[in-house]
């Protein structure tokens, strides 16, 4: 593989940068593999890449219905932290973190990590209080965590609407230093490039369309490309989690919901951050190119739809324009939406399943992208051992029947109120 | 925007209901002996269907009745609505 440095990139300019090498193959599925990973977004390409660098397992199969980076991984906000309260979503996030910090070096990939900060605004004296909590708790395992007072938040984002007779003013924030941004596509295309050069076989345009699954064991798959024959499974399909999972008689506690994002036409540089509303639900941080990218609620009923309905996105851009006016003088450029496998305590899944060699990984909500390379990396390590890593024992399909949930916003089981 | 057909006040916005979920998953009788996977079944469990979904919606903002309404998840057309003790067949 050319590695990508200013060298090369000086070497190809003399030939119009018209000898490249193509990122990844585009290869037809063989017979066999030892392993089949089902889903080639970022969580699919992560366990893939991990899986041979970590592993030595090589021969593995990504097999993605679409094309890579169509899904999920280029249709999120691109926010990466851990600004988690419960030990195993706050031990497996900041692992992540370690991760992302290393990963342009690590996949010789430009990810553009930004490392711009978090900041979630709080709005009455009981959000702040529920702030420090959360902050200590980061704290005590080894996260950054500062507790702003208003006029510490004001001298960080003075666009935020600070004036006294708002319905919800701004009484202060809980901001994680180390979180931040990352370009999304270029996480997709870095895992792909990097796992495909270890001797991954990316599969796109091939839909799985069944199992075969022998007295409890795998045996391999069925796709629009052949059979392939196989003895470990790993299911990385978001939204589509149920659709597979139907296939293979499981019932998931997993619902699919939609949940949509948008951006700006681009301005010049004014927020240098990511700062969330705390009296509702909307997430703003500002591009490279000058977009302001935005997000908040689901839509709020099952949806497989991957576009969304207006009532949502007007609903949260009010918020945004309550935290910030300015955004009321902006033009939309695009609006998008992508399907969220949503569990029932709001936390993910990353297990075994009670069939031999089928692997789990799903229930991401509103928080996949930021996932990715603790995701990937502990997912390698359950279909490579055949046992879970214990950052993500907590995440076993099991502890909503053991009743070990790890509901991290206290909502319970409808995932659609937010 | 949705547009769904309350039985009690006719076509509506979707502005109007608040969702309330799969209806065709249904709590364990009441006094029964039932196994944990049963109860699993009733409160996490979803089959999450793509395609036609029988679900609850309440008319929050308008006569308040909680309703069914048959909708296409993928492509959200609502082939049909029904009172909430309405049997359907």
């Amino acid at each position: 593989m050319q590695k990508y440095s200013i060298f090369n990139l000086v070497k190809n300019a003399f030939s119009n940068h018209e000898n490249w090498d193509l990122a990844w193959k585009d290869p037809t599925p063989k017979e066999e593999y030892d392993v089949v990973i089902i889903g080639g977004g970022g969580h699919g390409l992560a366990t893939a890449y991990y899986l041979a660098k970590e592993h030595n397992i090589t021969k593995v199969a990504i097999i993605e219905k679409g094309w890579i980076g169509g899904g999920n991984v280029g249709r999120n906000t691109t926010i990466i932290r851990s600004n988690y309260m419960h030990d195993e979503n706050a031990l497996f996030s900041e692992f992540g973190m370690d991760l992302w910090r290393k990963m342009s070096q690590d996949l010789n990939y430009n990810v553009m990590f930004s490392p711009r900060g978090i900041i979630n605004l709080a709005h009455s004296d009981a959000q702040m209080n529920a702030y420090a909590r959360r902050g200590n708790s980061m704290r005590l395992n080894g996260i950054d965590a500062v507790l702003l007072n208003r006029e510490q938040v004001k001298e960080i984002i003075p666009m935020a609407d600070f004036s006294e007779n708002v319905r919800f003013p701004i009484f202060g924030g809980l901001m994680q230093p180390s979180a931040g941004t990352a370009r999304h596509d270029a996480v997709a295309w870095g895992y792909a490039r990097q796992a495909d050069s270890m001797g991954v076989d990316i599969i796109q345009n091939c839909e799985v369309t069944g199992f075969d699954v022998t007295a409890g064991k795998i045996n391999g798959i069925r796709t629009s490309r052949g059979n392939i024959k196989t003895k470990k499974v790993g299911l990385c399909v978001a939204g589509s989690t149920n659709i597979l999972a139907e296939k293979l008689n499981m019932t998931l506690p997993i619902e699919t919901h939609l949940l949509q994002a948008c951006v700006s036409e681009p301005v010049k540089p004014i927020l240098d951050r990511v700062v969330t509303f705390g009296a509702g639900h909307f997430y703003i941080s500002q591009s490279d190119k000058g977009e302001m990218v935005m997000g908040g609620d689901l839509d709020g009923y099952n949806s497989y739809a991957q576009r969304g309905n207006l009532p949502t996105l007007q609903h949260v851009l009010t918020e945004g324009i309550a935290m910030m006016p300015f955004l009321s003088k902006l033009k939309m450029l695009r609006t998008w939406g992508g399907i969220m496998d949503m569990s029932m305590d709001g936390s993910p899944i990353i297990d075994k399943t009670h069939i031999d060699g089928l692997y789990l990984n799903c229930g991401w909500c509103y928080g996949g992208f930021k996932a990715t390379p603790a995701s990937g990396w502990t997912f390698a390590h359950t279909i490579a051992q055949d046992r879970v890593h214990e950052l993500n024992a907590g995440f076993s399909l099991n502890r909503f029947s053991t009743g070990h949930l790890i509901d991290e916003k206290g909502l319970g089981t409808k995932t659609w109120i937010s | 925007m949705l547009h769904i057909k309350c039985p009690y006040c006719g076509m509506r916005s979707q502005n109007e209901f608040s969702y309330g979920g799969d209806a065709s998953v249904k709590r364990p009788e009441l006094n029964k002996e039932i196994s944990d996977e049963e109860w699993d079944n009733f409160v996490y469990n979803r089959k999450s269907l793509r395609g036609k979904h029988l679900e609850l919606w309440q008319h929050l903002f308008g006569c308040r009745q909680w309703i069914k309404v048959e909708r296409d998840t993928a492509t959200h057309e609502i082939f049909n609505t029904y009172k909430a003790d309405e049997e359907i067949t």
